[in-house]
């Protein structure tokens, strides 16, 4: 989107604009998850661990085996769909930190609708997308109101989202254990379960849940619309300059809302397969800080929704092998948290070094004056 | 009625009193950070690392007050980390704000792991209220030493803002880096510097969550009192003594439902613990647009432009 390479490359001998700003785009990433491991390791010689026996269980914990490998797919699910909350309103130069608040809503949503749906037998496929369709469109409603607030009203809309989070919490809390609390939930509030019947099972051949593919398909999906669409140009545009984008008669405000809109419906579509999936029902394990880790996700893949792919992938196999890091090398189960924490710092500090690297820079500038 | 609404009254105050001392710290620290012109959405890690930190150093040296000095030396170590890294160019501080956060917590739950059992000393309260011959107002104010110790820190802060060479080259460098530049200051370093410090204000913050309410340390201690930080800060427009008042506000507010509840109200227990952040997103909406908001805010920080 940037590059305009064609001026250049027939004046320089080196490689095309192109492709270093490719081999900065990846050599960035890379050389920031080895200086992460080597801080790690340095973390665990001091706590008497072995570094090998560590990364070599994470290896094997995350993609030693097919089944580590559809384990980390399958967590990576939410993740993906947190993170194309954060990212697509981020193109049209929104910070939206609410997604966790839309993933809980929209999964209380859903669980919600389940209610009526399964007491009164309703056809397995209606109920589910009926399910999805509240679920989405609660969350939309949700961000869709703080990009509402922003345009409309001039409300920081990274505060305001981050407010609205808690605000969901505190309904679904409100109706979990209040109204829509189902008896048998004794020491965790929670709503009534869907059944086995409504859950909804793998993809046929695998253990990967469809929210994987839902992940994967709206990752797609929302990458054409933003990249090769009138929309996505407009919405780009507008994150690129707003008085411009006004300039041009484009409907700005429309622009922001429908962003924050789609984003929500990602997020609640997360909180559906949380509970269509994962839990069967809502309550407090909705909050499991998928919204921020999304958050992070997104950031580190530039906000490209392609890329969003494999580095959830990545914390999902991360966050897999968590179980047997902890049986076999007797460590607390927080140790994939530390591990990620130093993970994300490192990666973030490591935007500073786009444009810096030399090696990166095309060498025959000078050629040209 | 007239008794159940003052036992309410009393639980009100006696909760705001109690619960308010982490919000005060984390606003002061928030609103020392954004003074200087940067956000720090991370204090949440500090506050969490500082609770585990407190509890685990009064649990093995036997003094609570040695657990609050550790504690805010581990929120500096995190904030001079944020503060380091957001001043490299090209690097945006929300995210990193959120990344430290998951840091802070993350080691914070490692190391916390052995602390969840041990029973470790607590801080003393000061017992204000025996002369009122009442016990549920004795008991409301049964009032911890750190929370005059954030009052008084803010009464500091306000007279440092407004009065010293100081607090004017932190306003000078919140509001115009260009300014502080032409003044000769390093607006890096202040920012560091201011940074630094209000993760040790969070820092100390958390050790009151661990060694005085609810006293123990666990992994569920904080409930976004550090990310609530920011929100408090925009709704005390940057003023220390409005951080105060703000803190009290979301204490009373967080002890409606509990109140209520003592005198057998249980619906709208959750309702109320939101009341805070809806009472903050009101206020925001109806100030939003605002000349007299515009002019408080530092004129650097991105979040409310």
């Amino acid at each position: 989107m940037t590059v305009q390479s064609a001026g250049l490359t027939s004046t320089t001998t080196g490689p095309s604009l192109r492709t270093l700003s490719l081999a900065e785009a990846l050599f960035v990433p890379v050389a920031a998850l080895i200086v992460s491991a080597l801080l790690f390791s340095v973390f665990l010689l001091i706590i008497g661990k072995s570094p090998v026996d560590f990364f070599g269980l994470v290896w094997v914990g995350g993609f030693g085996s097919s089944f580590s490998i559809q384990q980390s797919l399958q967590r990576s699910a939410p993740l993906i769909l947190a993170a194309l909350a954060f990212a697509i309103p981020a193109r049209i130069g929104l910070t939206m930190i609410g997604a966790e608040g839309a993933l809980v809503l929209g999964g209380f949503a859903a669980a919600a609708m389940a209610i009526p749906l399964v007491t009164g037998g309703a056809p397995v496929p209606l109920a589910w997308l009926l399910m999805a369709l509240a679920a989405m469109a609660t969350g939309g409603l949700w961000i869709g109101l703080a990009g509402w607030l922003r345009h409309y009203r001039g409300v920081n809309e990274t505060i305001s989202s981050l407010l609205l989070s808690y605000i969901a919490i505190a309904i679904m809390n409100f109706f979990v254990e209040g109204a829509l609390r189902d008896p048998a939930s004794a020491n965790k509030p929670s709503t009534m379960p869907i059944g086995d019947a409504y859950r909804i099972g793998s993809i046929p051949g695998t253990s990967v849940h469809w929210g994987f593919a839902a992940g994967v398909i709206l990752a797609i999906v929302l990458a054409i619309l933003m990249s090769r669409t009138t929309f996505g140009f407009a919405a780009r545009m507008t994150g690129g300059n707003v008085r411009a984008a006004q300039a041009q008669g484009l409907p700005v405000g429309l622009l922001v809302v429908a962003c924050c809109v789609i984003a929500g419906a990602c997020a609640g579509l997360a909180g559906f397969f949380e509970v269509a999936v994962v839990h069967g029902q809502a309550n407090a394990s909705l909050v499991a800080g998928y919204g921020f880790t999304g958050i992070l996700i997104a950031f580190l893949a530039r906000h490209n929704p392609l890329a969003i792919i494999p580095i959830a992938i990545l914390f999902g196999a991360i966050a897999a092998a968590g179980g047997l890091i902890q049986r076999r090398m007797g460590m607390p189960d927080a140790t994939v948290l530390v591990l990620q924490g130093i993970i994300f710092v490192v990666l973030l500090a490591s935007d500073t070094l786009y444009g810096r690297l030399k090696i990166f820079q095309p060498r025959a500038m000078g050629d040209r004056t | 009625m007239d008794n159940s609404l003052l036992i309410v009254l009393i639980a009100m105050l006696g909760g705001a009193i109690r619960v308010s001392t982490p919000f005060m710290f984390v606003a002061l620290g928030e609103c020392l950070t954004e003074k200087s012109g940067r956000i720090n959405l991370g204090l949440e890690g500090n506050l969490v690392l500082g609770a585990m930190v407190a509890y685990a150093v009064s649990y093995h040296t036997g003094n609570a007050w040695l657990g609050v000095l550790a504690a805010g030396a581990s929120g500096i170590v995190l904030g001079a980390l944020h503060g380091y890294i957001c001043k490299l160019p090209r690097v945006n501080d929300i995210a990193v704000g959120i990344a430290i956060m998951s840091f802070g917590t993350g080691l914070a739950f490692f190391f916390g792991k052995a602390y969840i059992q041990p029973s470790a000393p607590r801080l003393n309260s000061v017992p204000l209220g025996d002369w009122t011959g009442n016990a549920s107002m004795a008991q409301a104010l049964q009032i911890n030493p750190l929370f005059f110790v954030g009052i008084a820190l803010a009464i500091l802060m306000s007279w440092a803002f407004a009065n010293t060479r100081w607090g004017l080259i932190v306003r000078m460098t919140g509001d115009s880096a260009a300014s502080a530049k032409a003044m000769g200051v390093s607006v890096d370093l202040v920012r560091l510097l201011a940074t630094a410090a209000g993760g040790f204000l969070a820092g100390v913050g958390g050790s009151f969550l661990s060694l005085y309410y609810p006293g123990s340390w666990n992994e569920g201690l904080s409930s976004g009192q550090g990310l609530m930080a920011v929100a408090l800060v925009i709704f005390a427009r940057w003023d220390p003594i409005r951080c105060i008042w703000a803190a009290l506000l979301f204490g009373a507010a967080g002890a409606i439902g509990p109140a209520l509840q003592s005198v057998g109200i249980t619906q709208g227990y959750y309702f109320f613990n939101a009341a805070p952040y809806i009472l903050t997103l009101f206020i925001m909406i109806a100030s939003a647009r605002s000349k007299g908001a515009a002019r408080e805010a530092p004129g650097e920080l991105s979040i409310t432009k």
